[in-house]
């Protein structure tokens, strides 16, 4: 027993081994694009791993980052491990802060304690419905998801557009002919509690840890968790054992969008104060990325949200120092999504495994950890 | 009226329906193979760029097209290396180079070009006295060269697919890679060929969009039309002439969606932008029992060292 433990923390080894090697080649990768960009990539990637850790601004502002993208990757890694795909976190961040916005406005006189988890719920249920959609379609209608989370971005952006234009808009911005398309602030009981005088800070970073410790809870220690990853990973010995494969799809997508509005919630409860019309930056997109890297457990995607949290505030800083546009990190982060998914190789190919795995120093009958193995 | 609509709708309908033909065609030849390719989405956006980005220097539509299919062709086999090589998940590889392409493009249009530059691209070419014939002058004989070419695709593509050797071999690695490989059709080198082509075909519908239809290049300019693309091969079910009436009701749906913000009838604006998206997810939902005549092994990776 005590030898197979060992060999588990092996596995893991391995794991992060390959991951952070994916990361490696892909910022190698990213070099040329800098090159092309006609920048040096050396100090262009000085700049953007190294600034944001160079004083409490920039460590305060990545943490800012980590919150929204813990959240969405949480969601992410519950519908992959679902065996469904969610592209739609855009979309579902966008339900989300109409949601939660047009209840927060809606109950201006609540006390905070209320408030609160009545706007996180509410953000929730708004990106669980968006997600859901796509999940019913998959279960019911065998609708490849891929195409209607992403379909559903589409629509979720236009929608959201419309209803800050006109029904939610500050009627501020009307009686003062700007237009902002931005809803009214919320009431202050509303407001995430910033940390420290000066920074963006708030606690919107703790419940996304305790969610995240939760989430581990609910898919490694409950039945319902269990039966879940049971027909994600093998959709058939679970139809055999009795486990009603549909209904469980369609669950992990409304959970999975829930995540997402709820990372939608932070970003008006914790930054911005209200409805805006770049709200999300990304995050929908950007969550992929770190529920992947950080091999789709709750406990990597905390220190994983940390890392891509960096990533962004780091190429906001290196636009300003080398004058390339912060866009290039989306495509670095598509390299690295095509470096991990090919990594997999590795960890797929029995052959390819043991050898890694022997070069650790592991046990010669090569059973695998499913918690580790499948990242 | 309604009839001046109708009329109207056809003839700004076709021409944007080249780009989703284009990499829908494309797409099929990827999908036929056995490998789903969401990447279009990415390859269009890069490829709308480095041909506007030809034609912004050199001034070469001709030039500029090439460099696009070149660029598509490089963007597909990048795809296959992932997806068949190394026998990655494809629905999340397609979503990596979706972002690679999204991120390329953007970043270097602004570094190079700035802001909104238009260009001499490819227009209308009239076709004498045909064009001169009433409503159907206008809709078949006044159109961007590039849509003629579209549309010449659709039979090539069913020639290429269905009377050919090779199109046998490509029907055969998508539907069953074991006895293909058995019978020594290489599965790697023709899932190679399909998706490098379909890139090919993603890099002509990116150049047609910004060297034909816009003639100028900005951020997002595809704007979903690579997911519709592949949105349209199951429309299709995998099959050019089918893929050819999605794409004709994809593109009128879009300039009915135009047309209402022309005639100022009283509709959100946002709604309008909304609905071929509504439309694509409907179409999916509808078509759901023909799932079964897919290739039957799409998105699967071929691994001759394991069975099943």
């Amino acid at each position: 027993m005590e030898k197979n433990k060992a060999d588990n923390y092996r596995y893991l080894a391995v794991s992060v081994i390959i991951v952070l090697a994916s990361l490696l080649i892909a910022l190698l990768l990213g070099a040329f694009l800098f090159l092309i960009a006609g920048a040096n990539p050396f100090e262009a990637y000085g700049v953007m791993l190294t600034q944001p850790l160079d004083g409490l601004f920039g460590i305060t502002e990545m943490l800012v980052r980590a919150a929204p993208l813990m959240l969405v990757g949480l969601g992410i890694a519950i519908a992959f491990r679902s065996g469904i795909l969610n592209i739609g976190g855009e979309g579902q961040i966008m339900l989300g802060v109409i949601f939660g916005t047009a209840v927060g406005l809606a109950l201006p006189e609540m006390p905070k304690i209320v408030l609160v988890p009545v706007i996180f719920l509410s953000a929730f249920i708004g990106g669980g419905i968006w997600a859901g959609i796509a999940g019913w379609m998959r279960a019911y209608l065998n609708v490849n998801e891929i195409l209607s989370t992403v379909m559903l971005n589409y629509i979720a952006i236009q929608v959201y557009l419309y209803l800050l234009r006109g029904p939610l808009i500050d009627p501020k911005e009307v009686s003062y002919g700007t237009g902002v398309p931005q809803s009214a602030p919320l009431p202050e009981a509303a407001w995430l509690t910033r940390f420290i005088r000066g920074f963006r800070l708030h606690s919107g970073l703790v419940i996304a840890i305790v969610l995240a410790v939760i989430v581990f809870l609910f898919l490694w220690k409950t039945t319902v968790g269990y039966r879940m990853r049971a027909v994600g990973a093998e959709p058939k010995a679970a139809t055999y054992s009795g486990m009603n494969v549909k209904r469980n799809l369609v669950l992990a997508m409304v959970l999975s969008g829930g995540f997402a509005g709820m990372a939608g919630a932070v970003e008006v409860l914790g930054v911005h104060h209200r409805a805006l019309e770049s709200i999300s930056a990304g995050y929908g997109f950007s969550g992929i990325v770190v529920a992947l890297f950080g091999g789709l457990h709750p406990l990597g995607i905390i220190p994983a949200s940390a890392v891509f949290g960096l990533l962004i505030v780091g190429s906001d800083m290196m636009q300003r120092a080398v004058e390339v546009p912060a866009s290039i990190i989306l495509a670095i982060q598509g390299l690295i999504i095509l470096a991990i998914v090919s990594s997999n190789i590795f960890l797929r190919n029995p052959k390819l495994r043991d050898r890694l795995f022997k070069l650790l120093g592991g046990g010669k009958e090569a059973k695998i950890d499913p918690e580790g193995g499948r990242a | 009226m309604i009839l001046e609509i109708i009329i109207g709708v056809i003839i700004s309908g076709i021409p944007l329906s080249a780009s989703l033909l284009f990499a829908s065609l494309g797409e099929m030849f990827s999908q036929r193979s056995g490998v789903f390719n969401l990447g279009t989405e990415g390859i269009m956006m890069l490829s709308a760029f480095v041909g506007f980005y030809v034609v912004y220097i050199i001034g070469s539509p001709v030039l500029g097209i090439l460099a696009a299919m070149a660029i598509g062709g490089l963007m597909g086999m990048l795809m296959a290396l992932v997806s068949v090589t190394f026998k990655a998940q494809q629905g999340i590889s397609g979503i990596g180079l979706y972002m690679f392409g999204w991120g390329v493009s953007g970043t270097l249009f602004r570094v190079y070009v700035g802001g909104v530059t238009n260009i001499d691209g490819i227009g209308k070419v009239a076709i004498p006295v045909l064009m001169d014939i009433p409503v159907i002058g206008q809709i078949l004989f006044n159109q961007n060269p590039m849509v003629y070419l579209a549309y010449l695709l659709v039979p090539v593509s069913g020639y290429v697919l269905f009377r050919t050797s090779w199109g046998l071999k490509v029907r055969a690695v998508g539907t069953t890679p074991q006895a293909a490989d058995t019978l020594g059709v290489s599965v790697e080198r023709i899932r190679y060929q399909c998706v490098t082509l379909g890139g090919m075909m993603s890099g002509l519908a990116g150049a047609y969009l910004s060297i034909g239809q816009a003639q100028m290049f900005a951020d997002n300019l595809t704007a979903g039309r690579g997911f519709i693309a592949v949105a349209l091969v199951y429309f299709g079910r995998w099959k050019p002439v089918g893929i050819m009436w999605g794409a004709l009701l994809f593109s009128m749906a879009h300039a009915l969606q135009r047309s209402i913000q022309v005639y100022g009838i009283d509709f959100p604006y946002e709604i309008a932008v909304a609905t071929p998206y509504v439309l694509v997810i409907l179409v999916l939902a509808l078509t759901y029992k023909g799932r079964s005549l897919g290739p039957l092994a799409l998105g699967k990776p071929y691994n001759r060292e394991f069975r099943g």
